[in-house]
């Protein structure tokens, strides 16, 4: 009941701060409609860095008290980070074809960073695909998410070196915008949306937790079944045999 | 012994054992070398016959080169122990895991040293690139890059060990982890090869090295937890 409730006013708060960043605040003066892709694009990055770090902790919980709910959390979380990151990047793409010119901008280390942070967690969602045992999956999911989270920051600093040492800063990027000398319109109309998105995201996360748990009764129970099936099979056929000697002369 | 001195005689023994097999068993690390040769021959192809855009891209493509032979390494280290179940044996040692990882990761540096110490004449011959003018720096970013790769390809090789589609999940897992050493090592072979010109030579050899020590920390920690199953 909570969970709907907080369902509820995550998809009110997400449309109203939607209908606040694309009909009551004002166009940007430089960069017209497409500045507003900033609204979805800043809380969807976001959300794909702070799922990192709780895919990354979980893990380490769960090495810490073997407890497969600190795996739920973290596959969830991960599957929140690959959906988040992704829409970022979309994103960041519609905004950079009309203001960059192009897709795809090599020399911005946030865009750089945020595809490689994609990469990381699109395959740790793919290698829990390959193991079945759940301890087995979670400690060494635990692992491939606690390099993943040590990586980023590393790939973030290569990155900005990379274009630093060769050339100043990309103009336009969105995070110009956050800068005091930003109308306080645009900058309340962002932490609405930032808000908005994180509750969202905290109520798929508790849905996508609960579905994990589903998901491993369902395993648990498929094993256990398999099992007593093993089990009868054996007995039955030690019993066929037995009949069969004794049936011998 | 004490215990530090112990940890690093039980690592240097594990290491000794995996660089003697892998002698014994030349073709497997014959075979990887050949390889990288053919994926740098295969470059060539690709990018030339321009040779100074070759040459110009040739750090680049050395890298890649030993970047894709390294997958190859570190896999065929682990799987060594899984043939005839020796990493079960080897998890079994009453001894700090960490010396096992540090072990397993010292015999990747090995190879994985040898590897990119090999192929750098091929592409100073291939690419007419003047190695020589490149002098000690060319050889420090190839231990540090060959450290880092070592450190991360030893503990992924351990997650993926024994299991569906490892050849698959190993380079999916690595390549993306290892994005800022290729990165770094580029640019500081680049670098070193130019004679440093702009001073960028030691800010990304310190990348690699900081790159190295955490990922050396992170598989330390991390590997224990993949031999306890």
């Amino acid at each position: 009941m909570k969970t709907r409730i907080l369902g509820v006013v995550a998809l009110l708060a997400v449309l109203a701060a939607a209908a606040n960043a694309l009909f009551v605040v004002p166009a940007d003066l430089n960069q017209g409609d497409a500045q507003r892709i900033m609204y979805v694009h800043v809380p969807s990055a976001w959300l794909g860095y702070l799922s990192g770090g709780v895919t990354a902790l979980a893990g380490i919980g769960y090495l810490w008290k073997r407890d497969l709910r600190l795996d739920a959390i973290a596959l969830s979380a991960a599957e929140m980070g690959v959906m988040f990151t992704a829409f970022a990047i979309w994103g960041g793409m519609m905004w950079a074809r009309p203001i960059w010119g192009v897709f795809w901008q090599w020399e911005d280390p946030r865009l750089t960073t945020t595809a490689l942070l994609l990469a990381l967690y699109a395959g740790y969602l793919l290698f829990r695909r390959l193991t079945d045992d759940p301890h087995r999956r979670a400690a060494r999911a635990a692992v491939v998410g606690l390099v993943a989270a040590a990586d980023i920051p590393i790939v973030h600093f290569s990155v900005e070196w990379w274009r630093g040492l060769h050339q100043g800063p990309t103009i336009g990027s969105p995070d110009k915008l956050l800068t005091p000398a930003a109308p306080s319109q645009f900058v309340i109309a962002l932490l609405a949306m930032l808000g908005a998105f994180t509750l969202a995201w905290a109520w798929l996360m508790i849905r996508r937790y609960q579905l994990a748990r589903i998901q491993w009764q369902l395993e648990e129970h498929g094993r256990l079944g398999r099992l007593s099936a093993a089990r009868r099979a054996a007995t039955s056929t030690s019993a066929s045999v037995q009949a069969s000697t004794e049936g011998a002369p | 012994m004490t215990g530090a001195r112990a940890d690093l005689a039980i690592a240097w023994a594990i290491a000794r054992k995996d660089a003697l097999s892998e002698l014994r068993g030349r073709q497997a690390a014959g075979s990887t070398l050949f390889f990288a040769a053919l994926v740098l021959l295969l470059f060539g192809f690709a990018l030339g016959p321009d040779s100074r855009k070759l040459a110009e891209a040739a750090p680049g493509l050395l890298w890649l080169a030993i970047v894709f032979g390294g997958l190859l390494t570190v896999a065929r280290l682990h799987q060594v122990e899984t043939d005839d179940d020796a990493l079960d044996q080897l998890a079994r040692y009453p001894v700090d895991r960490r010396a096992i990882y540090l072990g397993k990761a010292l015999a990747g540096l090995l190879a994985m040293a040898v590897l990119g110490g090999l192929l750098l004449p091929v592409v100073g011959i291939m690419y007419s690139v003047d190695l020589l003018a490149a002098g000690p720096g060319l050889l420090l970013t190839l231990l540090l890059g060959a450290i880092g790769f070592a450190a991360v390809g030893t503990l992924y090789a351990g997650v993926t060990v024994r299991m569906r589609a490892r050849e698959v999940m190993l380079p999916l897992l690595m390549l993306p982890a290892i994005a800022p050493l290729l990165l770094a090592a580029v640019k500081a072979t680049t670098a070193a090869l130019a004679g440093d010109p702009l001073g960028e030579f030691w800010p990304w050899v310190q990348l690699l090295a900081g790159f190295d020590v955490i990922m050396l920390i992170a598989g330390g920690a991390g590997y224990g937890f993949l031999l306890e199953e």
